[in-house]
């Protein structure tokens, strides 16, 4: 099918997109890799009447140290991602899941900004954020918003991103010296759309987990935390951790929705698997 | 209403395409019906299958999925530009004598990806050929063939490469 007709509009100036934005507000969408937009408007599943092609703005395209955290331009494509040195050393979690999205071409094209806005329930990037707890940096007409991953990801293809604003860059704090982080997907086919993914994030002090995250993907409407086993782990000796109590905390509070893939029982067994394997990558030191 | 329309300047295979085009048509559409160039296939026009793959500034991307209004002031290569090509007529050669073209859909996308492959990734091994072609379908599941064929051009050029690396 081909995309129905609209208007289009390459602007060179970060100030003249959020115009465009404000003007044509509830009938324009950003056109950033496109590799989901394009296909849901050939599918005519959106129909917008005005594309923003933002790929004309360079300054989103850098990634870059600022102390504490690493800043990761809108525009930054996956296989970017997957070539950068300061990308591997300091957000390895983030690393790792890029190598699961999609295919050679669409990650040629796709971006990060573009995968978190459209906040796809089985996509990597939002799982990643939200167990980083990343601060994703909007910007509108009137300025600039700072909103943390836990409250930016809302539900089904929702964000907090109001009528008018772009993300211009996401922030995550650099992996510490004492902590380990795993990510780990299941999928019929490498790139395919995750059946079950997990993004952990463990802080290890004399051998005590101290300071646990975990987040699933593609169990529900959006990114989930477990919050009880992330609770549990918290304070265990991690040589003596005793993996089917963690399953069964995990299994008391995930439930996760069945889709077109399969069934929730079926998840919820994957999403146990995962942390079994992520727990005994960690265990053998070779996360 | 009529389509919205836009004027372009950009190059197709060397030549360069100076005109307006609609701003909805997708660059394989543009590349088929304007142009002519009928080597790269429409599949599924949303991403999935890998037929439509072209050369957009050297970087490999779905055909379907960029926008021809996209490629203003870029330099875009299909397979009929690239069969110029030595090193691609040699994944041509490698594709036929492992049979597999078989009906030859998929075939203009899967050796741009096989051409990535061979550009970006030379120690790529039968594992990493199947990931890095896991984009394109190729529905008379002819994989194995295509991974013969691919391998056995990274062999060969990793024989003649100036300084061969000692396989121990």
């Amino acid at each position: 099918m081909k995309s129905p007709d609209f208007d289009y509009v390459k602007p060179t100036r970060l100030a003249q997109a959020l115009s465009l934005l404000a003007e044509h507000e509830g009938e324009v969408q950003i056109l950033a890799g496109g590799q989901s937009l394009l296909a849901m408007m050939n599918l005519r599943m959106s129909w917008p009447k005005l594309l923003v092609d933002i790929t004309g703005l360079s300054e989103l395209r850098t990634i870059a140290l600022q102390g504490p955290s690493l800043r990761i331009g809108a525009l930054v494509t996956h296989a970017q991602l997957l070539s950068s040195a300061l990308v591997s050393t300091h957000v390895p979690l983030l690393f790792q899941s890029a190598s699961h999205v999609a295919h050679l071409a669409i990650r040629n094209v796709g971006t990060i900004g573009g995968s978190l806005a459209l906040a796809d329930p089985a996509a990597e990037y939002p799982a990643v954020a939200l167990c980083l707890n990343a601060t994703l940096v909007l910007q509108g007409l009137h300025g600039e918003r700072r909103v943390s991953a836990q409250n930016f990801f809302q539900g089904l293809y929702q964000t907090d991103l109001r009528a008018g604003e772009l993300i211009t860059a996401i922030e995550f704090a650099s992996v510490q010296a004492n902590e380990v982080q795993v990510f780990r997907e299941l999928a019929r086919r490498r790139g395919d759309y995750a059946l079950v993914g997990m993004a952990m994030a463990l802080r290890v002090k004399q051998g005590r987990i101290d300071g646990a995250r975990l987040a699933f993907l593609a169990v529900g409407d959006q990114p989930v935390l477990a919050l009880k086993t992330m609770q549990h782990l918290q304070g265990q000796v991690l040589r003596e951790l005793a993996l089917p109590a963690c399953l069964a905390v995990l299994r008391s509070e995930l439930i996760p929705k069945a889709d077109l893939q399969a069934q929730s029982t079926t998840k919820a067994h994957w999403a146990g698997v995962l942390l079994s394997r992520a727990l005994g990558a960690i265990g053998e030191g070779v996360a | 209403m009529s389509e919205h329309m836009m004027p372009v300047h950009f190059w197709v295979n060397g030549e360069a395409v100076n005109k307006p085009i609609p701003v909805r048509q997708h660059l394989v559409d543009f590349l088929r019906e304007d142009l002519g160039l009928t080597g790269s296939h429409l599949g599924c026009e949303h991403g999935v299958c890998g037929a439509c793959q072209v050369l957009v500034d050297g970087v490999l991307v779905r055909g379907c999925l960029s926008l021809a209004v996209s490629a203003n002031g870029k330099t875009v290569q299909t397979i009929e530009g690239l069969s110029e090509r030595a090193e691609f007529q040699q994944l041509q050669k490698a594709f036929l004598a492992h049979n597999a073209f078989q009906c030859g859909f998929c075939s203009s996308g899967m050796l741009l990806s096989a051409y990535s492959i061979v550009q970006d990734y030379p120690k790529a091994t039968r594992t990493d050929i199947r990931e890095l072609i896991s984009g394109n379908y190729c529905r008379c599941t002819g994989y194995q063939s295509i991974v013969d064929a691919i391998e056995e051009v990274l062999i060969q050029n990793a024989l003649h490469a100036p300084n061969p690396v000692d396989p121990s």
